[in-house]
Order: structure tokens, then C-alpha cells, then sequence
């Protein structure tokens, strides 16, 4: 992990790149058109989700087969699976009454800003309070919380 | 064949900016999730970096987990706001013009440096709490838009699929009420 791969941060970028254009040229980084899809005034939003997860899911099916390994990293091809519990539930239906007041979620609000969006730093600046929030009280109550597992 | 006149307006009540702009976009975040795997191995979502960026100046345990992985998260999140800015130089400026790139009306254009940028109406207070809300819920519920929603649905993960049901059924009746209640933008 100390001695990576002289092109694993510069690939990092790149994909980042990428994946904020398409925040952009999609209109998730206008919180008004993720609105309008959730108030079903525009119903294009899933295109870009499941757009999005097909052409990764095709990925993960496929790369596993044709290597080992990744090139810059020497880590297996694994899909990304995390284990089901109560948290899934209580976090996802909290992240969703964000979501749905706000119209905007942590990637595509990393994009707003680059769009030009700077009232979006509100949103971003709630999103560290709540993630200090929630990161305090977990770090304080360790014993409810068995899966030390990353989520991302 | 003769194209049905009710259909074409329904799906022009349904789909009033078209769906191109959203499948392309779509298929350009698969792309970047896709050259990121490829390289590395790594699934990568966007929410991850509220926590692991934490780590570089709180010293809760819960943000330790991510101190290994806090720089490349960062170099991710950069690349994600320049590619949001290359979208403005180009498309959202005309520089760039395609069938497939509807522009849409909402919010408020602005310039600078011939750059045209873009800026919200959605009211701050409805950004900031909402904010709160998205960095508690995504860090607990393991998992956001693009961790759960793409990386997580694109690997066929159960628990992905059940959270993205979560918060897109909770999210709709939000933005519902919230938006019967009056409250706009």
C-alpha cells in the first residue's frame, strides 16, 4: 500500500474525471433535476443510475475471468458486496429524506461544484457534519456496531 | 410503422428533456468506474471521502479505518470536480454542441472567463440539512448513489439492491411532501 504503483493516483484522477463529466452531462449536479425525477416530473434519473451499473456490472462480470489481478494495485477483481444488516435500512432511508430534500447526493455533489455551483458548499458542508456526526457517536458506542467493513 | 400520437406526447410528459443526456452521462460514470476497476481493482463510491477525509484532522476511530485509502479518495473527488468543469468549458458553455445534449432550463447561468457556470436555486437550508441527512445516511447505510447504486447494483449485491430501494422509495415520498407542502425551489 506505501509503494503503489507510480500510475495508480494519476488512473484515480482520470476516472474521476470521467465520472464528473457524466455527473454533469447528465444533470445530477443540478439538485432541481434530481428533484423533478423524484417529484416524477422528469423520469431520466434512472438512465444514469442503471446506465451507469450496467456498463460497471459488465466489468465486474467480465474482468475477473480474463485476470488475476489488477495491474496497478496486485489486488484480486472482486465485486463489491457488503453484508445485509439493520444498518442498510435505518442509513438508506435517512440518506433517502436527504436526498429527496436536498436533490443531491455526495459524487454529483463534488460535480456541482465544478459546474460552477457554488451554493452547493452548504450541501457539502452538511454532508462533513453529519458524516462527523455519525462517525462520533460510532466511534463512542463501538459495541453496537460489529462490521468495521468500509463502506463506500 | 406510424408513431402513436398519444405515446409520443406521454413520453414527452414523461421524458420532457428527453433521455439521451441521461444515458450518456450514465454510461460516462460507468466509464470512469470502469478505467478505476480495471487499474486497481477498486469499486469506487463518492461517499466514502466525507470519512476518510475526516481522518486527516479528527482522530475518532471510526475515520481510522480509512486513513490507508484517505489520499487517493481525495485525488478521486478532485478529478470528479474538474470533470464537472470540463463539462461546463464545453457543453454547458456551446463550445461543444450534440443532438444527445439537451440543456434544459433549470437554475441560473453565469460567466466567467467565457466559461459559462451554473448555479442552483434550490433554496441553502434545504442543501444543508438535507447535506446533514445524506452524510449520516450514506456512511450508516454503507453505501450512496454511486457505491450502492452503481458499483453495488452493477455487482448484483443484494444489500445494494435493498438499499437503493430504500432510499429511492424514501426520497421520493420526501421531495412528494416537501414539494405539497409548498416548499420550492
Amino acid at each position: 500500500m506505501s509503494d503503489r504503483h507510480p500510475l495508480f493516483k494519476p488512473l484515480i484522477f482520470v476516472g474521476g474525471i470521467v465520472f464528473g463529466f457524466g455527473l454533469g452531462f447528465s444533470h445530477m449536479a443540478r439538485p432541481e433535476v434530481v428533484l423533478n425525477f423524484l417529484q416524477f416530473d422528469d423520469l431520466g434519473l434512472p438512465f444514469v443510475m442503471f446506465g451507469a451499473a450496467i456498463v460497471s456490472g459488465i466489468a465486474f462480470a467480465l474482468l475477473p475471468r480474463i485476470r488475476d489481478a489488477a495491474p496497478l494495485t496486485g489486488d484480486p477483481y472482486e465485486r463489491r458486496l457488503k453484508p445485509f444488516d439493520r444498518n442498510v435500512l435505518v442509513g438508506g432511508a435517512i440518506f433517502g429524506v436527504g436526498w429527496g430534500l436536498s436533490g443531491i447526493c455526495p459524487g454529483a455533489a463534488y460535480a456541482s461544484l465544478g459546474v460552477g455551483n457554488v451554493t452547493i458548499l452548504w450541501a457539502l458542508a452538511g454532508m462533513f457534519v453529519g458524516a462527523y456526526a455519525q462517525g462520533y457517536w460510532r466511534s463512542h458506542s463501538q459495541s453496537r456496531d460489529t462490521s468495521p467493513a468500509g463502506a463506500d | 410503422m406510424v408513431a402513436d400520437p398519444v405515446l409520443l406526447q406521454t413520453a414527452a410528459d414523461l421524458f420532457p428533456n428527453g433521455i439521451s443526456r441521461y444515458a450518456v452521462g450514465g454510461l460516462l460514470v460507468g466509464l470512469g468506474t470502469v478505467l478505476i476497476y480495471i487499474g486497481t481493482g477498486i469499486p469506487a463510491g463518492a461517499s466514502t471521502f466525507l470519512e476518510s477525509t475526516l481522518s486527516y484532522v479528527s482522530d475518532q476511530s471510526r475515520f481510522q479505518q480509512y486513513v490507508g485509502s484517505r489520499d487517493w479518495r481525495l485525488v478521486f473527488t478532485a478529478g470528479i470536480i474538474l470533470g464537472g468543469l470540463a463539462f461546463a468549458a464545453t457543453f454547458q458553455s456551446g463550445l461543444v454542441t450534440s443532438s444527445l445534449y439537451e440543456p434544459g432550463t433549470t437554475g441560473q447561468l453565469y460567466e466567467v472567463a467565457g466559461v459559462t457556470l451554473w448555479m442552483t436555486e434550490v433554496q441553502p437550508w434545504r442543501l444543508f440539512v438535507g447535506g446533514i441527512l445524506v452524510g449520516i445516511g450514506t456512511r450508516i447505510g454503507k453505501g450512496c448513489t454511486s457505491g450502492h447504486g452503481v458499483c453495488g447494483v452493477g455487482s448484483a449485491s443484494k444489500t445494494s439492491l435493498v438499499g437503493v430501494l430504500t432510499f429511492l422509495t424514501v426520497a421520493i415520498g420526501t421531495a412528494q411532501v416537501v414539494a405539497a407542502l409548498g416548499v420550492s425551489p
